[in-house]
């Protein structure tokens, strides 16, 4: 099924979970939205083909026709909507995927984040899933061609991985689906059951730390907090990030005339 | 002590130095940031295309093809060993 999206007006009547029907995405009641995130070239597509079982459909993304693909598995009875982005190396550059990906990820209002790493190459691999964790706190680290790592005679330490950044660390290697039912796992354990993680937050300077503290009372009372955490959009203010700052200034007025709406509705109710 | 600095492009076949300093703007350097190329980053000089543009530079494991006009803003240590 091809949606077409694009329309802004349609994301501005959209009721509930905004975002998500901009983006294309329909779920159906009950449905965990997953995103898959990585690097081009690190296995996402497998990964996904691998969890969904290749039961995907296509959707189109606003802006660009960027295919998307999106599918559906089922995990000890709970329906997961899983979303593969484009392949980014970071979320902050201007490419029409990487603004797709960082839009995905900041108003997808998602269940959880999957970074999807090369194990050959964890040092490049590892900006993105540090930008990731700045944005979300649903993120989840998939450690992919774990046998390509082997055959490169690489061995990496999960658990001091794991210990440093302060998120779950799933080793695997899809293409021969080692480490599915963990990745499985542990996306249940953060979508269903909310279980909490602390990722480990990059410090900047001092100086750019002095300055984001300056900010953060005025970014706090946009009431975003929910959605982004405030430290980082407090950050790309300081980079003045324009096309960002017109994405969120877009989303909160989306949020307002949903409030607007929701206060108009309880009046209506109550009278 | 200053470090003596050259342009990244005049590295030549085979030889490796590290990052001092980025002259580049904008989204470039974002770009470049990205791919892992920071103040410090050992980076080796593996291919010239005919022309001498792009250079192919191996960095953190990875084969990445600069322009050699962008390689010019990336200073490079020029007593690296």
């Amino acid at each position: 099924m091809k949606l077409k999206m694009g329309d802004r007006s349609n994301a501005l009547k959209g009721h509930g979970r905004v975002m998500r029907e901009h983006f294309g995405i329909r779920t159906t009641g009950e449905q965990y939205v997953i995103a898959l995130a990585g690097n081009p070239n690190v296995g996402k597509s497998t990964v996904f083909n691998a969890l969904t079982g290749l039961h995907q459909h296509t959707g189109n993304w606003p802006g660009k026709t960027v295919d998307n693909a999106q599918g559906t598995y089922l995990y000890r009875n709970k329906s997961f909507l899983l979303v593969d982005l484009p392949g980014t190396y970071s979320l902050l550059a201007h490419t029409v995927e990487e603004e797709i990906a960082r839009d995905f990820i900041c108003f997808g209002q998602l269940d959880a984040t999957i970074v999807v790493l090369d194990a050959t190459s964890l040092e490049r691999n590892l900006n993105l899933a540090l930008q990731v964790m700045e944005i979300s706190s649903n993120v989840i680290v998939c450690v992919n061609l774990i046998d390509e790592a082997k055959k490169k005679k690489l061995s990496i330490n999960f658990n001091e991985l794991q210990k440093e950044l302060g998120v779950p660390i799933v080793p695997t290697a899809a293409r021969n689906g080692e480490g599915l039912q963990e990745l499985q796992n542990a996306v249940f354990a953060m979508a269903v059951e909310k279980k909490k993680t602390w990722p480990k937050q990059v410090p900047y300077s001092e100086e750019v730390e002095r300055a984001v503290c300056a900010l953060l009372p005025k970014v706090e009372e946009l009431g975003l907090a929910r959605v982004i955490n405030p430290k980082w959009l407090a950050l790309r203010l300081l980079d003045s990030d324009v096309s960002f700052i017109e994405t969120i200034s877009r989303y909160a007025i989306t949020q307002n005339q949903k409030t607007v709406a929701l206060q108009q509705q309880g009046g209506e109710l109550t009278q | 002590m200053t470090i003596l600095s050259v342009p990244l492009s005049t590295l030549k076949l085979g030889e490796k130095s590290n990052v001092v300093h980025l002259d580049v703007k904008g989204l470039l350097r974002r770009r470049i940031l990205d791919l892992g190329i920071v103040p410090g980053t050992v980076l080796t000089c593996i291919g010239k295309a005919p022309a001498g543009d792009p250079i192919a530079y191996l960095v953190r494991d990875t084969v990445i093809a600069l322009r050699s006009e962008d390689a010019s803003l990336i200073s490079v240590d020029s007593k690296f060993r």
